[in-house]
């Protein structure tokens, strides 16, 4: 008897949202089932407090910063079109793209727009910089109440340290991108597995 | 005089060729629908990562964040790119979690022709539609009135005659007859919804003076184990129809209910099963330990409570088979009455039923150690998915002390082990 959404995904939506993000038709339709079975108020919207109500992500610590990406700034509602926008960055990274057009933007899960998603987790007023209280914030996300505040800020310290190259004590987006770690960006790839029957 | 007994005989006449009738259809029309329909949907998965439970040590989350560069960096700390892990397995859970879709009913590979399991499909052809308004047609134009005939029948009857039994003076005449009224009431109720059970491993059949446990996915569990034994049940005491049903079955056979003050007091409640356990003459309780409705695709977790008691449990597995209509409860979505309405309306209800061997506690270990050993042999028997999850996560938040423990996990990989340290400094 339930409630289905009250509406399905149009040809013409699929056929945009495939162009914008690069998933296939299948993964869309897919994903709308997911986005509809999360929006419990069936307002073909997702709130802060759908999100929260997965399990596995409450506990996770940066939960509440991943769901934040997902948010327009000041909005509190993400529709499908936006939900399918923050999801494109995590599809693995093509290296022969089909139309390697020159003028054509940058697709969302490029390798820059993957870090540029991972550098705005830390940098949430959004001034391009992280700062040392920005990464402590973070820092303590993550390790809750285990670790005092003298040794987590000399963890800071250190990191802006090896990372700043400017002197500035904040870490910009380029310094980010030149860090060590970068090899690990693999990871920031959520397979989608598709099998069939 | 003679007239009244002939109405009679037609009428139950009528009531048992209903019951053949609906068992032979159901049975036709599985067989043919399930080789004709083959519209497939693609089902889903991706791997979480994300390290549960504490089981796992600082070392192996150390090994899942930094993979295998983590012999470069092995004087770093902390490395921004930590949060990559954290963030793919948000992400992940986002796609999809292995809790929220366990409240909600199981999605079929191929449409079984009712409207309610159809997610996503568009037209696809005018056959199609054509089966699917035929099926329309033969499930509420002639199922449903046989089954809703039957159940309000049996329903009556039963109140009728435990009642009546209810007044027997003699003590071991009454417990005879109220079981035979009590299998009959559950039997018409099965036919009623044409359950084709099949009981597996009968010999396991729990015995006088235990507890039967078993997974939990709708109501009608309760008609579909008591069909075939008698059980005492434990629950809540309701109001309306369902109360007087409660009270018409206390007045013939020992069942505990509770007032709704008292569930919440656990002891008095644990006092009332052991007394009935040590009572060897006693129906063996039947215990659903998830103590909320699940899909049916897993078991979550056993509260402890029922495996505190010491007496011998008896696991149950239940598994439905979804294509002939799908018997999960979703209480957020409708009320009790609609449900089933909407079982009477589906094509059948179709299960199998395990009968496992008698567990004891063992040495040394704990009830919840014993709920979760149970707990798997259910799961292993049915084919569920075993999970550590909570059922009533349908409706409350979750412990921040699970976070608490990742939070505690991961700040050791950072600053490493006290007792590694302490080991370090002493060589």
């Amino acid at each position: 008897m339930g409630s289905r959404a009250s509406r399905l995904l149009r040809e013409e939506e699929i056929e945009e949202i495939k162009k914008e993000t690069g998933f296939s038709h299948s993964q869309i339709t897919r994903l709308y089932s997911r986005f509809t079975s999360l929006d419990k108020g069936e307002n073909g919207t997702l709130s802060r407090e759908d999100f929260q109500r997965i399990p596995e992500l409450a506990i996770n610590p940066l939960g509440d910063r991943i769901i934040n990406a997902f948010f327009p700034e000041g909005e509190d509602q993400v529709n499908f079109r936006g939900f399918m926008r923050t999801l494109a960055h995590f599809r693995p990274i093509e290296d022969n793209e089909k139309n390697k057009n020159p003028s054509a933007t940058e697709p969302l899960n490029s390798r820059t727009n993957k870090l540029l998603f991972a550098f705005r987790l830390y940098d949430l007023d959004r001034d391009d910089k992280i700062s040392r209280d920005e990464l402590l914030q973070v820092l303590r996300m993550m390790v809750g109440v285990n670790i005092s505040d003298e040794q987590l800020g000399s963890i800071a310290d250190r990191t802006i340290q090896e990372a700043d190259t400017n002197g500035d004590s904040c870490i910009s987006f380029n310094e980010f991108i030149k860090a060590s770690f970068v090899v690990n960006i693999h990871i920031c790839t959520v397979v989608l597995v598709l099998v069939n029957i | 005089f003679s007239l009244c007994n002939l109405v009679f005989l037609v009428f139950f006449g009528f009531l048992y060729s209903c019951i053949f009738f609906l068992q032979y259809i159901s049975s036709v029309l599985g067989h043919s629908f399930v080789y004709y329909i083959f519209l497939t949907v693609l089902p889903f998965s991706v791997k979480s990562p994300l390290v549960m439970f504490t089981k796992e040590s600082p070392a192996s989350l150390r090994q899942e964040i930094r993979g295998s560069a983590s012999c470069l960096c092995s004087d770093h700390e902390f490395d921004m790119a930590d949060i990559f892990y954290f963030c793919r397995s948000g992400v992940e859970s986002i796609v999809d979690d292995e809790v929220t879709k366990r409240f909600s009913a199981q999605e079929l590979e191929s449409w079984n022709l009712l409207t309610r399991s159809n997610y996503n499909f568009h037209h696809i052809n005018m056959r199609l539609t054509l089966l699917w308004g035929l099926g329309l047609l033969t499930r509420y134009g002639i199922l449903l009135p046989l089954r809703v005939t039957l159940a309000v029948t049996g329903i009556s009857l039963f109140l009728f005659f435990t009642t009546l039994v209810g007044f027997l003076p003699n003590a071991a005449l009454r417990s005879y007859l109220s079981e035979k009224v009590h299998m009959m009431g559950y039997r018409m109720c099965v036919s009623s919804l044409t359950a084709i059970i099949t009981y597996h491993n009968r010999e396991n059949k729990p015995k006088n003076g235990a507890i039967c446990v078993a997974n939990h996915t709708t109501p009608i569990d309760v008609i579909i184990l008591a069909s075939d034994r008698c059980y005492s049940l434990v629950g809540q005491m309701h109001r309306g129809l369902l109360g007087m049903i409660q009270s018409g079955m206390v007045k013939s056979s020992p069942h505990i209910w509770f007032d709704r003050s008292e569930v919440k007091d656990r002891h008095l409640v644990a006092k009332r099963l052991s007394d009935h356990v040590a009572d060897k003459t006693k129906q063996p309780i039947l215990i659903f330990p998830e103590g909320t409705c699940i899909n049916n695709t897993s078991v979550m977790m056993f509260k402890k409570g029922s495996f505190e008691i010491g007496c011998t449990i008896y696991p149950v597995a239940i598994k439905y088979d979804p294509r002939f209509g799908d018997a999960f409860w979703n209480s957020s979505k409708c009320g009790l009455v609609w449900y089933l309405l909407s079982m009477m309306s589906s094509w059948a209800i179709v299960c199998s039923v395990w009968y496992l061997p008698p567990m004891d506690r063992e040495e040394g270990e704990d009830a919840v150690q014993f709920a979760n050993r149970v707990k798997a042999t259910i799961a292993a028997q049915g084919g569920l998915v075993d999970l550590i999850w909570d059922g009533g996560l349908k409706r409350s938040k979750v412990n921040d002390a699970f976070k608490e423990e990742l939070q505690k996990l991961y700040s050791k990989v950072l600053v490493g082990d006290h007792e590694d340290e302490s080991e370090r400094m002493e060589i």
